[in-house]
């Protein structure tokens, strides 16, 4: 039973990385010197104030006794308030997760089209005007900054695409249908989308060449070729399907990137994402809610790394061996 | 000069321990050798270099002062001012020239501190072998899942916008990706004659690692520390543009962030937005390129693995866990 073992192996590694995560994020948060609070600027933050937030937070007890607390509670789903609005951080986090997942979904569908066919273009027409032209594409779109390219949209499509927030605030005086809520949404995530979108592209086009060039160098592929198979039906039936094995698991692990595209994108477009609840956290120094958007990205990354490794496992079993 | 143009890759290439001073300064030649061969190598070579040189000569290059106002706030370009004005009312274009200084420090002395980390964990991880490598290579695994930005911004948040503290944090962040490929090259050239020769000789471990592994290991590393240095300037703009980059020091990063949070796009003040953005692709482009052409040239099969580096870094392989 290689494939159990596998299983067990893969779920015991997530399990123990959010365990490592759940840690570091305490030992970041409580066990630097000073706390949380020391360092803590508003305009309501007196003495007082900062004594009631110490014993809110147990940071009055001992390091070990904090750590005990911190995931007993975290196991309750209690991740604290937040120092600005003094919400639970749960419900800051979590409601943005879910304006943050279509529009990163949109964005990386976006790239993962748009690079597969370039990416099979290039191999296929290696060599030419064609393969040199899309590298070159892929090479630039991949080396600029998350955030500069979003901006540079911004200043193009200022006046034909909304540029900023989640939808049009006037749009509910107008009791719309929920097409008309629909396309506004989808408007209003095209910029954000476009921008990982792009980004991601030049990274995908890059892979899926370079894993079909291999592919195209194998024997079996010269074995259809001898067969007198067309160039047509040995690159899509034989190259590209076994091809797609890396590339599948590559899109998968692109997860890290999309958290670090969505925080800063979502800051470029006022995205109301939980990058922009990211953003804001640092810039209010606002630790718990800082603290749970950490521990909710970490999270959702693990969980596409664990699926990850299970795709790669159903569309290779040899992977257990 | 043949055995080493195949690079370490090759498992079982005959070395020669009585040849080591003249054998050491022919790998050293290695990285040399390459960027000559390859154009776009070569191109990319040069860009480096001549960031450089405008990051040294600086206040010689550079038009006015990084905090001198020359004219009224996002001011256009024009003849006096190249790339026209910020909302200071300080020239874009020598901007673009001091602020070099911190992205390029940033970027080298960050990779730096991720090549020795990366370098020694991978080193010894590999040299040792048994329970040593076993814990190594899982706090490493762990470091590759942990997303490394928001990582970043967790500490640097905390700890504070100082320029130590990113050179730290983004150095501290990028070694696990050096590890892996230095791991895996370090266990391959272990098994070779000659080392085992070394060791039947009475040779000592610290001796072994360091005059016949390291110089085997060594234009990997450089290609590795190459290609880190691109995604720590890439790291320096994300941490620049969230607030956290040196309030003290102009660099590319908070020249984007600036442009942002000063509101340059509802005035489309481009100028202000587009310099900054370009330079760090430049530097990131011939980064990646010089660094991949070396990984190329010296193992063809890391062809994917270099891709990892910036993003994915290289993912924990479960086969190779085992």
């Amino acid at each position: 039973m290689r494939g159990a073992d596998y299983f067990l192996k893969r779920t015991l590694f997530a399990l123990v990385t959010v365990f490592v995560a759940i840690t570091l994020n305490f030992i970041i948060f409580r066990a630097t010197p000073g706390d949380a609070v020391t360092g803590l600027r508003c305009q309501f933050c007196t003495v007082e104030f900062k004594e009631q937030l110490r014993a809110e937070l147990g940071l009055d007890q001992s390091k070990w006794e904090q750590y005990w607390i911190y995931l007993k509670s975290l196991a309750q789903g209690d991740m604290g308030r937040s120092f600005v609005t003094r919400e639970p951080v749960v419900d800051e986090v979590l409601e943005p997760l879910l304006n943050t997942l279509p529009m990163l979904a949109l964005g990386t569908a976006f790239a993962i089209v748009f690079g597969i066919i370039a990416g099979v273009v290039a191999a296929w027409r290696r060599g030419t005007f064609l393969d040199w032209g899309n590298l070159s594409f892929s090479l630039l779109f991949y080396s600029l900054p998350t955030q500069w390219l979003g901006l540079m949209l911004l200043i193009v499509f200022a006046g034909t695409l909304p540029a900023a927030g989640i939808s049009d605030p006037f749009l509910e005086f107008t009791d719309p249908s929920w097409w008309e809520t629909f396309v506004d949404r989808l408007e209003h995530m095209i910029l954000p989308a476009a921008t990982i979108g792009i980004v991601l592209f030049g990274e995908y086009a890059l892979i899926v060449r370079s894993s079909l060039l291999e592919a195209l160098s194998e024997d079996y592929v010269l074995t259809a070729r001898a067969k007198g198979l067309r160039n047509l039906a040995i690159v899509w039936k034989h190259a590209f399907r076994a091809s797609l094995l890396p590339v599948a698991t590559l899109i998968a692990l692109s997860a890290g990137y999309l958290v670090a595209g969505a925080i800063l994108v979502e800051a470029v477009f006022s995205y109301p994402g939980i990058g922009l609840v990211t953003y804001d956290a640092v810039a209010e120094r606002d630790y718990p809610v800082l603290q749970g958007a950490f521990l909710i990205l970490t999270l959702s990354v693990v969980i596409a790394n664990y699926a990850a490794d299970l795709l790669y496992f159903k569309l290779d079993p040899r992977i257990a061996e | 000069m043949s055995t080493i143009a195949s690079g370490p890759g090759a498992a079982g290439a005959p070395g020669d321990p009585g040849d080591l001073p003249q054998a050491r300064r022919r790998r050293g030649g290695v990285v040399w050798s390459i960027v000559r061969s390859r154009p776009q190598a070569a191109i990319a070579g040069n860009i480096l270099l001549v960031t450089i040189l405008v990051a040294i000569f600086a206040p010689f290059l550079a038009p006015y002062g990084p905090r001198e106002k020359v004219g009224p706030p996002f001011a256009p370009p024009s003849a006096e001012f190249p790339l026209g004005l910020d909302d200071g009312g300080i020239d874009i274009l020598s901007l673009i020239i001091y602020g070099s200084r911190v992205s390029l420090v940033v970027g080298f002395a960050a990779a730096a501190v991720a090549m020795l980390i990366g370098g020694a964990v991978g080193i010894i991880s590999g040299y040792f072998g048994g329970k040593t490598d076993i814990t190594l290579m899982r706090i490493t695994d762990y470091f590759l899942v942990i997303p490394d930005v928001p990582l970043m911004i967790v500490i640097a948040a905390i700890w504070g916008r100082s320029l130590t503290n990113i050179i730290i944090i983004i150095g501290v962040i990028y070694w696990t990706g050096t590890a892996r490929i230095i791991r895996a090259q370090v266990k391959s050239v272990r098994e070779r004659v000659y080392i085992r020769r070394a060791q039947a000789l009475g040779a000592s471990d610290s001796r072994i690692i360091f005059r016949h592994v390291l110089p085997q290991v060594a234009p990997l590393l450089v290609a590795n520390t190459v290609l880190t240095v691109a995604v720590a300037i890439f790291a320096e703009t994300a941490l620049a543009f969230l607030g956290l980059g040196d309030p003290s020091l102009v660099s590319w990063g908070r020249m984007i962030e600036n442009a942002f949070v000063s509101n340059a796009i509802s005035v489309d003040a481009w100028w202000a937005i587009a310099p900054p953005g370009i330079a760090v692709a430049v530097v990131i482009l011939a980064c990646t390129l010089l660094g991949t052409a070396i990984e190329d040239a010296l193992n063809p099969r890391l062809r994917v693995g270099h891709l990892s580096v910036r993003r994915f870094r290289l993912r924990p392989v479960p086969k190779d866990a085992a």
